[in-house]
């Protein structure tokens, strides 16, 4: 048995050879090089193989960093809530209320709009929020204001409803996923035993749901955190991100050591705030 | 009807994601020259300029060429990963899968600088080959999570006696698996087409001066006078995305009735 159980392993591993060793080339190599490099030291236009800490330093020491890392924790963390928030009852309504039958169309008509052109969709907010945008040009032709509203665009406000808006499917299909799985007849016995359906929705149904909330609040804070197309289209450059600044570093300044070190940072505080973030919610993973 | 105030909800929340999409088709057929209101007239105009326009055809020959190669490479490799962590036990299986799936969680401009640095540093130059290195890698895991769900539903006591009957193990894969597994291979080829398709960041990063279809639109965003062609551009993506997800649909739900389970809906 020892054998055939090893055989299979042999066989398992040569199996998940190609794609492994196509991500160890073209993701853990990359990434790496880029710790890698964080460590090294800046030449002009080339890279001097000394260790330093001296990109750490720069990076901690500058407040633009410092602001921009805040500007897109704050984004993303602002975004996270409000699509967790908006998302939930549409889930809710998903698992409990629409018949099995109609459930695959349900999901298919809210998965379709995040699988068009993101670039587009995020342009398009533009489009409805400029100043001759369709807000304001349609307020204008009903009369109802004459100068065009300013506050529309090009600040976070406006940033973070595009966000919210392209990662609402993001916050929808893990949290329904999990509502799916609750036993119905835990409710009924919650019912049952006196409670309020109120009640029964705060003890039960919350908690078991809570896995695919964590999930949800993940999915959307982690990649929100290095977008770099909607605070270029919609912030018009005037409010970047981190994402920006990496970009700017890694190619417009070409200082790669210091980019790298920018990026490395960025993606050890957005997994150190993810691992406090699961830590404190640990008592909702264990029940399962 | 149950549920009232939430399917109220529901249906607002819906035109609230639909809403921007449906402005597209609006202003591709406005014959005004800014994207504003009231609206001007009917014109066809936009969508010939963009027939005729050069650069455009060749970031749309570019975008399809890496599209589909893509999607061939990152759905070949997702059929590997997702047969070894459904029907074998190996050593090191979560960290490995782990690595497989960790593009779907990293924000993608980490994964396009670390690319560029290495591809650079080993004297490659970046061309239409590059951003289907990065695009295959981005792809993948979603092909491996279509992949694992119809190798999972798949019953191992028909690839059994397929072999007892005679079959080596190989034929057997060819000609019990496969089949049965046919519709998820297609489903996950339409979905990493489609988003390598719609992918910016990283054909922004490793295209070099080949244009790609997201990224001509994104140089083009900057001049007003080539909005309405955007949007008409726009429009017809948009509807071909729709297309291919629901061809993408149609045949998630065929290998979901083939191989008898039930239907538990979505992509993801």
């Amino acid at each position: 048995m020892a054998s055939a159980s090893g055989s299979e392993s042999a066989q398992g591993l040569r199996i998940v050879a190609p794609p492994f060793i196509y991500a160890l080339l073209m993701l853990a190599v990359p990434l790496l090089t880029i710790v890698a490099f964080s460590f090294f030291k800046d030449g002009y236009q080339t890279i001097i193989r000394e260790f330093t800490f001296e990109n750490y330093r720069a990076v901690w020491a500058d407040p633009i960093f410092r602001t921009l890392m805040l500007r897109s924790l704050l984004v993303a963390g602002m975004v996270t809530v409000v699509t967790v928030a908006l998302a939930f009852p549409v889930a809710y309504f998903l698992s409990f209320v629409v018949r099995p039958d109609h459930k695959s169309l349900w999901l298919f008509l809210i998965t379709i709009p995040f699988w068009t052109s993101y670039l587009i969709r995020v342009f398009l907010w533009k489009v409805i929020l400029g100043h001759n945008g369709v807000i304001n040009s349609g307020l204008k032709s009903l009369g109802l204001i004459d100068q065009p509203l300013t506050f529309l665009l090009y600040n976070t406000g406006s940033i973070i409803t595009t966000l919210a808006h392209a990662y609402a499917p993001f916050a929808i299909l893990p949290i329904y996923v999990a509502l799916e799985k609750i036993d119905r007849s835990l409710l009924e016995a919650g019912r049952d035993l006196g409670e309020s359906r109120l009640m029964t929705f705060w003890r039960v149904t919350l908690p078991l749901a809570m896995p695919g909330v964590l999930a949800a609040v993940l999915i959307v804070f982690i990649p929100t955190i290095g977008d770099y197309v909607t605070p270029t289209i919609i912030g018009g450059g005037k409010i970047p991100m981190v994402a920006n600044l990496i970009q700017a570093q890694m190619l417009d300044i070409d200082n790669k050591p210091l980019g790298s070190a920018i990026a490395v940072t960025a993606m050890l505080i957005v997994t150190v705030l993810a691992l406090v973030f699961l830590f404190l919610n640990r008592r909702f993973l264990r029940m399962r | 009807m149950r549920g009232g105030g939430l399917r109220a909800y529901a249906i607002a929340y819906l035109l609230f994601l639909y809403a921007p999409i449906l402005l597209l088709p609006v202003f591709a057929f406005n014959s005004g020259t800014i994207i504003a209101f009231p609206l001007k007239g009917f014109t066809t105009e936009w969508f010939a300029q963009m027939w005729g326009n050069a650069t455009l055809r060749r970031a749309m020959l570019n975008s399809l060429t890496i599209a589909v190669s893509s999607a061939v490479f990152a759905t070949c490799l997702g059929l590997f990963a997702a047969r070894a962590s459904t029907r074998f036990a190996f050593p090191g299986k979560g960290p490995i899968m782990g690595l497989i799936m960790l593009p779907l969680v990293l924000p993608e401009i980490i994964v396009s600088i670390s690319l560029l640095v290495v591809l650079l540093g080993i004297g490659i130059p970046l061309s239409v080959f590059t951003v289907i290195l990065g695009h295959t890698l981005i792809c993948m895991p979603y092909a491996v999570a279509i992949l694992t769900t119809a190798f999972s539903s798949l019953d191992r006591s028909l690839e059994e006696a397929a072999q007892d009957l005679g079959e080596t193990k190989l034929s057997a894969f060819r000609l019990v698996i496969l089949p049965l597994v046919m519709p998820g291979i297609i489903s996950a080829m339409l979905m990493s087409f489609t988003i390598s398709l719609d992918e910016f960041i990283i054909a922004f990063f490793l295209a070099g001066n080949e244009p790609t279809l997201p990224t001509y639109i994104f140089s083009q965003l900057r001049f007003p006078k080539s909005i309405p062609m955007i949007m008409a551009l726009g429009t017809v993506l948009v509807a071909m995305s729709i297309l291919l997800l629901t061809v993408a649909e149609y045949f998630r739900r065929r290998g979901v009735a083939r191989t008898g389970q039930k239907d538990s809906g979505g992509f993801i």
